[in-house]
């Protein structure tokens, strides 16, 4: 029993790994880049969503809704800004801009909303579904981070893979010169890829939150690099992959704890990652790609 | 450009000392990233009591600046050397411990008295004449916590979470795993986190039910303790929680359900609700000022500027002094006066920087502070 | 570097590596000069050695990330290394050797073979892997040795030295030291490291990291990076030559972190985070991948910008992230470069030249 509650501990721990993960590689496999001001708007999406529903009593979904709307708008923004002028930089400059534009998001928040950190009020409440006579216990939450995951991923990759906009997007992954050639507004494409991505930070904000509720500028740059780790885990650029190696993630980290040491959780999580790397080195569910001579 | 800039700075240093009718007072600490909440009490504290000072008028007034340390020992020197150009004559230490440790070492080399608001760990006054904390040092409030709760026998199998990279936390929890087994006290679970893990607390918790501990202590900030206690009460775990004083501060967290602190108990020196004047003013002053309840570091940078009031006066040293002679004279006064202020009365200093002052046992009841004794 | 071998390089090249070093030398006389004559502020004296060790840093740093082309995320890690074993070592030999620069001199050394033994650990897997995989094994390797070091133990005695993990096991009889303290780090360490150190550092960085790009084994980096598999079929051994460069990268790191720690009087783990990891990288980046010079002026002027931005005080970090993305753009920027070369007269004619 002591073993299945730690379990589910580390699968809801895993499924905010997870739906952080899913905006991450999303916008590795289209655009190619390593986008660290993710968790940054996974922050502002929190807070927009705090402010809506603690500060102005709006119901919480129409708070995350606002949330998404707010960061779809910030995603698009910080894009055209920052990012669309290096389309035709190295990989690494665009990895450092996005890092200033953490940096940036981050100052931003602590001079808006101060460095006190504030309660998050969960979007469903604090209930738990109890099985076994109350033995074990699922948090609302959880269920509602898996649902929402699942929900996320089956979508994604029904518009990745049958829409013409989703089409496209495959297409400028594949080969950017080549889907310009053939017609795809290639900056269109990588512009709707971000504004996807930062309206899924919104949704992920408001589920980290709910589920660990406090909320301060640096909320989001900490969970951001572990679910960037599940992301490259499961095989960045995979969206199942995602997913899986989010809740993966979740789960080593709780059992590391419980049966290593809380002392070298962390150590013991990354080492297992190396581990898997060197074992599958495209990650878990990851494409190797062929290098063609 | 380079030379024109440190003309214009050695120009506008000679300028404020020429003009300066007011003690020049420094201190770093960290105004921006994760820590930036303990920085931004104290600084605020701090300009609240110049403030206050600067308008009674008296022969002691103050020009106060803070710099940012980002809570990292590097930028703290930084900041400290900044202060030095600045032309700072007594110093705040800074709000962290690391990061005092550093610019403790640069106050004692360049002869400037400081007085740390809130850096708690032993190194920050080891071996340093002219260094001297407001804060309790974490190995006593180990030790104390240990003796309260041997003392008011509140539970004899005690489970300790702490934080795994923190000065802090180490400092308090090893003095209080040490002395706990001579009170008759069990350490049946111990746990950590650190920066990166410190959302999910449930192993941790499981840990101190499995055990049965009895009480849970919490050598922490309050951010980490809300969670502990918000994952506790979903876990069904309701043992007596016992903080210390990094734990003040988790009533005024915007949006914090205060009946999960309930029954939490504490050692701070401060209370926000406590009922004197000179806390009542306090608190609305700072209330006013920032639309927020000023938790013990804001009442610890108030507190220092306050003593160092005091002392200034007894020592009838006037703004023109140097460093090294307010230093001197610093050094002979926080080893003889005693100080009344928010965050105790009767505090006194010993020779090695460290403050003697009664720890009060507070318990939450209905959302506020009640003294235990 | 011999000289035959120097005139044996291409023109430009040459000329390129002759004036980093005419400019690095240049700076640090005029800045020795200031600061022994009490021209320079306090802060800018203070920012010295660390700015020395940035710019080994970066140096190091470009040895993997510019020339061998790998990214590597957890940089910070192998300073870390240097720096808990650079000043273990100067503390313990604090007794047999009085002369501050010659235990400074020994500590750094011990300081790179540390780091280096660790560079070449992790380089078995790590340069197994390609791509953004290889970087995030950087980061966890980065984020294991943090954590390995936030719970190790390390004392001294009369009985000899003593080591523990998790919890400080180490016992020590009296009048011992206990020096590295878990979470604690180092503290009270004698602040041995000076700005001539420094420079002597990165002068023997540049020389190490010059020689190494200009021989056999440089041009074999190269030729891995611009084509990999085309230089495996001319039977180049591709793990060696990345191993060298690593082994190499991480070694100086360690140095600059033994250099950086010996300038504060106390060091902790945490300091050498992803944090520090991505600062180095941006100074790489923003000096242009492969080129040294760069590097080193992107260290000093994003160490420096920080503290010179003190008098926007709340705004202070907004303004440098803004500052940074700006850079970022303006020195990756197609338009803007060309907009700024052309505003630059002696860069025009090679502007219009290409």
């Amino acid at each position: 029993m002591v073993f299945l509650n730690f379990f589910i501990s580390g699968i809801s721990l895993g499924s905010i790994y997870a739906i952080i993960a899913l905006g991450y590689t999303m916008v590795y496999g289209i655009a190619k880049m390593l986008n660290f001001a993710h968790g940054d708007v996974i922050m502002v999406g929190a807070y927009v969503c705090f402010y809506a529903t603690a500060r102005y009593n709006i119901n919480p979904f129409l708070g995350v809704l606002l949330a998404m709307i707010t960061c779809t708008l910030l995603g698009m923004i910080v894009e055209r800004l920052a990012y669309k002028p290096l389309r035709q930089a190295p990989s690494l400059a665009v990895l450092i801009t996005a890092i200033g534009m953490s940096y940036f998001l981050q100052n931003t928040a602590l001079l808006l909303w101060s460095s006190n950190p504030k309660v998050f009020p969960s979007i469903i409440g604090r209930g738990a579904f109890k099985l076994f006579d109350g033995k074990l216990s699922v948090s609302h939450i959880t269920a509602l981070t898996i649902a929402a995951c699942i929900v996320i991923m089956i979508v994604l990759s029904l518009f990745i893979s049958k829409t013409k906009m989703g089409k496209a997007m495959r297409a400028c992954s594949e080969d950017k010169g080549a889907a310009q050639l053939m017609g795809i507004n290639v900056n269109a494409t990588i512009s709707l890829t971000f504004a996807i991505g930062s309206g899924l930070a919104a949704v992920a904000g408001a589920l980290l939150c709910s589920a660990y509720p406090t909320l301060m500028p640096t909320t989001g740059s900490l969970p951001g690099i572990k679910a960037f780790t599940a992301a490259v885990f499961g095989g960045i650029g995979s969206i199942p992959g995602a997913f899986l190696g989010g809740l993966m993630l979740g789960v080593i980290e709780i059992f590391a704890k419980a049966y290593i040491s809380s002392q070298l959780s962390d150590a013991v999580v990354f080492a297992v990652l190396i581990i898997v790397l060197l074992v599958k080195p495209a990650g878990l569910l990851g494409k190797m790609t062929q290098e063609k001579v | 450009m380079k030379k024109i800039l440190t003309c214009t700075l050695l120009i506008l240093a000679m300028a404020s000392c020429a003009f300066g009718a007011a003690f020049k007072i420094g201190g770093t600490g960290p105004l921006t990233g994760g820590a930036a909440i303990y920085g931004n009490a104290a600084k605020n504290g701090a300009e609240i009591a110049v403030e206050e000072i600067n308008a009674m008028g008296g022969d002691v007034t103050f020009e106060i600046r803070y710099e940012d340390d980002t809570h990292d020992a590097e930028k703290a020197v930084n900041a400290y050397n900044a202060l030095k150009d600045w032309g700072m004559q007594i110093s705040l230490g800074s709000v962290t411990s690391k990061p005092c440790e550093a610019t403790a070492a640069e106050n004692f080399t360049d002869r400037i008295f400081a007085l740390t608001p809130s850096a708690s760990s032993a190194a920050v006054t080891e071996g340093k004449d002219n260094v001297f904390q407001m804060c309790f040092v974490d190995p006593n409030q180990g030790s104390a916590s240990a003796q309260y709760i041997a003392d008011k026998k509140l539970g004899k199998k005690i489970a300790v979470i702490w934080k795994n990279d923190d000065v802090y936390s180490k400092g308090i929890r090893d003095t209080f795993v040490e002395k706990a087994p001579s009170l008759g006290l069990e350490i049946v679970s111990e746990t950590t986190f650190a920066d990166g893990n410190d959302g999910d607390f449930s192993v941790q918790i499981a840990a101190a039910q499995n055990e049965g501990a009895e009480l849970v202590f919490l050598p922490m900030y309050y951010q980490p303790a809300s969670l502990i206690l918000y994952q506790a009460k979903s876990m069904g775990y309701a043992p007596k929680w016992f903080g210390v004083d990094g734990m003040d501060g988790i009533l005024t967290m915007e949006g914090f359900d205060k009946t999960l602190a309930e029954g939490v108990m504490l050692l701070t020196p401060f209370n926000a609700d406590a009922t004197d004047e000179r806390t009542k003013n306090f608190v609305a002053k700072y209330q006013a000022k920032h639309g927020e309840i000023p938790n013990q570091f804001a009442a610890d940078g108030y507190d220092c500027v306050y003593a160092y009031k005091e002392a200034l006066e007894l020592a009838k040293a006037t703004p023109d002094m140097s460093a090294e002679t307010i230093c001197a004279k610093m050094i002979e006064q926080f080893t003889s006066m005693t100080f009344n202020g928010v965050t105790g009365e009767n505090v006194k200093w010993a020779a090695n920087g460290e403050v003697t002052k009664d720890p009060k046992g507070m318990v939450i009841k209905d959302g506020a502070y009640i003294g235990l004794d | 570097m011999t000289m035959r071998r120097l005139i044996n390089l291409k023109r430009v090249e040459a000329r390129r590596i002759y004036l980093t070093y005419f400019i690095v030398i240049l700076a640090y006389v005029i800045c020795q000069t200031m600061s022994s004559t009490k021209f320079l502020s306090s802060s800018m004296r203070g920012m010295l050695v660390p700015i020395c060790a940035y710019m080994v840093m970066a140096v190091s740093l470009n040895l993997v990330v510019g020339i061998s082309g790998e990214l590597s995320l957890g940089h910070a890690g192998f300073m870390s290394v240097g720096a808990f074993s650079g000043v273990a070592a100067a503390i313990l030999m604090q007794n047999f050797i009085p002369f501050a620069p010659v235990r400074l001199a020994l500590a750094m050394i011990i300081a790179a073979i540390f780091a280096a033994i660790a560079g070449f650990l992790i380089g078995i897997p790590v340069l197994r892997l390609k791509g953004d995989y290889l970087a995030i094994v950087t980061l966890a390797f980065g984020e294991i040795i943090k954590s390995i070091l936030n719970n190790f133990y390390f004392g001294v005695d009369s009985g000899g030295l003593h080591f523990s993990m998790l919890t400080d096991t180490t016992r020590l009889l009296k009048g011992g030291r206990l020096i590295i303290r878990g979470p604690m780090g180092i503290s009270g360490i004698q602040k041995i490291s000076t700005f001539p150190a420094g420079f002597i550092l990165l002068i023997i960085s540049l020389m190490i990291v010059f020689n190494m790009v200009n021989s056999r084994s440089g041009r074999a980096f190269m030729a891995i990076r611009d084509d990999r598999i085309a230089a495996e079929s001319i039977g180049l051994d591709i793990t060696k030559y990345k191993m060298i460069a690593f082994v190499m990268s991480a070694a100086l790191a360690g140095a600059a972190g033994a250099l950086f720690a010996m300038n504060y009087s106390t060091i902790v783990a945490n300091k050498f985070d992803f944090n520090t990891s991505i600062l180095i990288l941006v100074f790489v980046v923003l000096g242009g991948q492969g080129n040294m010079l760069g590097g080193i002026i992107a260290a000093a002027v994003l160490t420096i910008l920080p503290e010179k931005l003190r008098q926007f005080s709340d705004y202070r970090m907004l303004l440098y992230a803004i500052i940074l993305i700006v850079m970022m753009l303006a020195t990756n920027n197609a338009e803007i470069k060309y907009f700024l070369n052309r505003l630059n007269p002696f860069k025009r004619k090679e502007t219009e030249a290409e």
